[in-house]
């Protein structure tokens, strides 16, 4: 699914434009465009309410947006329109994973199995859908064998080695979160999309979240996209943020320009309209110092 | 320690009292419960009119059983066995200890080594005729449930999908076997794996339209879908021969060398200078259904550990991550479909080869719901759980036939075919209640790092559609 836009540099690797989401008569997303860059962490932030995760199941295919168009750009500069594959044709064609707010994991298998349920796409082709496989020819052996060492490469760098052979729905909280990301970084993804993966962490639990998706970024070169109220995950990791408010963006740019842009810090704190000039106001005061 | 001990001695003469009340209450309930069902009997007289006569004799056994049977729980067992828990604690030996005892290790093995030699020990016990019942009703019959349940089991237990119409591919291989030995002479070898194609064919298409449903949506078009194909072959007279089914079904033979039709030349008792019986046949059809039974569990087996068989389990337990991950879901579960009505199919025209007849009663929903018990019972995805839930349900009700000792207790009048149905609802009620994740519970992991460990039955999901 090539197209010709040319207006997208190799840079971009997602480009969001004119994105509007209508359920009946609700406006969850209403005219929304927003770039993220190859190799980056971008943040995407925004009071509740303010259509974070339908953004995210839109880009992921779990929802069909009403209008707008959804650009992967691939590494290997093939472009996929997002809005016209199934949700399950995003992560295998266009190679975008994701998490979820509430973790899915799938309690019941092992941990390692989480991982290797990930590298189905691929595994399914070396066992010439299960039929080579049965019959024991073809490279499915040395595939299956390959996948175990990536499942235990994402393991020792998620720090959940030692819980390999337990149950996922035995893991705690924490250790859940990681696994998830673990699980979507298994189905060899170029871009990542995380939602809340700080949610419910303590402060330890955070900082190794920090840790680990720096590491993705560096050593395997996957953009991040992520949701996060978690400010200190945002300041800390994200190379660009766009705040949403009501569907909108209201801000895009750079930790520290977000932090102190008026119309970000009016939504957060609830400030009524006539009351955003004051803030506005007061801010460009207190910038003089 | 002592204190303890004291304690548990100073308040036995509560568990007492709190026996005799559980005990009378119970009673009670039982009095309430069986007044009309077994107290009341009804029968025609010679007029033929229906009158109705008290059973107070009955009604006050059953009464006294449940009665003293939860009088004699609350009392001692139940402190008997807090005490046994209570020491254990104490000593510092673990619930539940790794060392597994010979039998239960070597488990599998010996249950296929008794298996082998079933029919020959049956033989040397009662005779080449006197063999008949235990191969015929015992063996092919559970075998028959083995297999069928181990077909379910791919669909139900591990891809969780309710499908409660699962005769129908029964039906199918059955039927497919029949007509096609009928109309075209063909052995019974090569329409096996026929049959179970087009029973795997049918699976895909009700497949299609099917899996876009999900959970009691699903269970009830499937049901649906079983209905239809058991009312098909009722009306479609000209070709299934409606309610009267299809008689004279061909027999299967040894390979093509030896037959068991009795006129043929290469009959097998004929050939071996045997006496005359229809045991042999049934003998070997008990080796052909061991054989279809093993490669069912070694498919599953197989297919389990492969990345499609890791996609089922997926998706009984989170079909959204599944679809997150790059997974088509809508072709696992097609071809989940498929294998487990494959299997069915195979079952099917084994059944048809087996009888010698079909008929539309062979397949009414009851049967569905009987193979999709086994399947619950045994424990979602166990195969060892589910071997063992057949043996006990199937087995149990043909063994029910034969509880002549009842009689001394309930008095000679008393028929124990009849009871049948109430004591094995009372048996699935109460393996549930002490077994509720079935018999065999936890699910054995199909990769592992560095150690396999069981996956409790708390942790894995039933599926949702």
């Amino acid at each position: 699914m090539t197209s010709g836009n040319t207006t997208m540099t190799r840079d971009t690797i997602l480009k969001v434009e004119h994105l509007s989401m209508r359920f009946g008569g609700l406006m969850a997303i209403n005219d929304l465009s927003l770039e993220a860059r190859r190799g980056e962490i971008t943040a995407l932030i925004g009071p509740n309410g303010a259509g974070k995760t339908t953004v995210f199941n839109c880009i992921t295919g779990f929802y069909k947006p009403t209008m707008g168009m959804i650009t992967m750009n691939r590494r290997n500069g093939e472009q996929h329109l997002l809005e016209r594959l199934s949700d399950f044709e995003i992560t295998k064609k266009a190679k975008v994973a994701r998490t979820f707010q509430n973790i899915r994991l799938f309690s019941g298998l092992t941990v390692l199995e989480n991982l290797l349920v990930a590298q189905h796409n691929k595994l399914m082709k070396a066992s010439g859908y299960t039929i080579m496989g049965l019959l024991g020819l073809g490279s499915y052996k040395r595939e299956a064998e390959g996948s175990i060492e990536l499942a235990r490469q994402w393991l020792e760098k998620a720090d959940l080695i030692d819980r390999a052979d337990d149950p996922a729905g035995d893991l705690p909280y924490g250790a859940q979160r990681r696994l998830e990301i673990a699980r979507a970084m298994c189905t060899g993804p170029e871009l990542l999309c995380l939602d809340e993966p700080a949610a419910g962490l303590n402060p330890k639990e955070s900082l190794a979240l920090n840790t680990l998706l720096n590491s993705i970024r560096d050593e395997t070169g996957t953009s991040i996209l992520l949701i996060e109220h978690d400010m200190s995950v945002v300041m800390e990791i994200s190379d660009h943020v766009v705040v949403l408010e009501y569907g909108q963006k209201i801000s895009d740019g750079t930790p520290d320009h977000v932090k102190n842009d008026p119309k970000v810090i009016a939504a957060y704190l609830g400030v009524d309209d006539d009351e955003l000039e004051d803030v506005i106001h007061e801010e460009l005061d207190g910038g003089s110092h | 320690m002592p204190n303890t001990n004291s304690t548990a001695k100073e308040t036995a003469p509560g568990v007492m009292a709190q026996a005799v009340k559980e005990g009378l209450l119970a009673g009670v309930l039982a009095f309430g419960m069986f007044l009309l069902y077994v107290g009341v009997e009804t029968y025609q007289n010679i007029d033929n009119a229906l009158v109705w006569r008290m059973r107070w004799g009955l009604l006050a056994i059953f009464v006294a059983i449940a009665a003293i049977g939860r009088f004699l729980v609350v009392g001692f067992v139940k402190p008997h066995i807090d005490r046994r828990k209570l020491a254990k604690a104490k000593a510092g030996i673990p619930e539940v200890s790794d060392e597994k005892g010979f039998f239960h290790r070597h488990f599998l093995k010996i249950a296929l080594i008794f298996l082998v030699l079933y029919p020959p020990i049956i033989v040397s016990l009662n005779g080449v005729q006197g063999s008949l019942k235990y191969v015929d009703n015992f063996g092919i019959q559970i075998l028959i449930y083995v297999m069928l349940a181990w077909g379910l089991n791919v669909v139900v237990g591990l891809a969780g999908l309710l499908d409660l119409g699962y005769v129908a591919f029964y039906a199918v291989g059955a039927y497919s076997y029949a007509l096609l030995s009928d109309t075209f002479g063909l052995s019974f070898w090569l329409l096996l794996p026929l049959a179970g194609i087009l029973a795997a064919f049918w699976g895909i298409i009700l497949g299609f339209p099917v899996l876009r449903l999900r959970g009691d949506y699903l269970a009830i078009v499937t049901l649906a879908f079983g209905e239809i194909i058991r009312l098909v072959l009722m009306n479609w007279t000209e070709v299934t021969g409606g309610t009267a089914g299809i008689s004279g079904v061909a027999k299967a033979s040894i390979f093509g060398i030896w037959s068991f039709d009795v006129g043929a030349d290469n009959n097998f008792a004929k050939v071996f200078g045997l006496p005359m019986s229809s045991a042999y046949y049934k003998i070997f059809l008990f080796y052909v259904i061991l054989a279809l039974c093993l490669i069912t569990a070694y498919v599953t087996i197989k297919l389990r550990s492969m990345p499609i068989g890791r996609a089922w389990e997926a998706l009984r337990e989170d079909e959204i991550a599944c679809r997150s991950l790059g997974i088509d879901t809508v072709k696992t579960k097609l071809t989940a479909f498929a294998i487990g009505a494959m299997f069915g199919g195979f079952a099917g025209s084994f059944f048809a080869a087996r009888q010698g007849f079909v008929s539309p009663e062979s397949f009414v929903f009851l049967e569905s719901a009987v193979i999709l018990a086994i399947v619950v019972l045994g424990g979602m995805g166990s195969l060892t759980g589910i071997a063992i839930a057949a043996v006990v349900m199937i087995g149990g009700t043909e063994l029910l036939r034969e509880m002549e000792f009842l009689k001394h207790v309930f008095g000679e009048d008393f028929t124990p075919e009849l009871y049948r149905m109430l004591l094995f609802g009372l048996a699935m009620v109460a393996v549930m209640l002490f077994k509720p994740r079935g018999f065999v519970g936890s699910r054995e992991p199909t990769a592992f790092l560095k150690e396999r460990k069981a996956v409790s039955g708390s942790f894995t999901k039933e599926g949702h559609g």
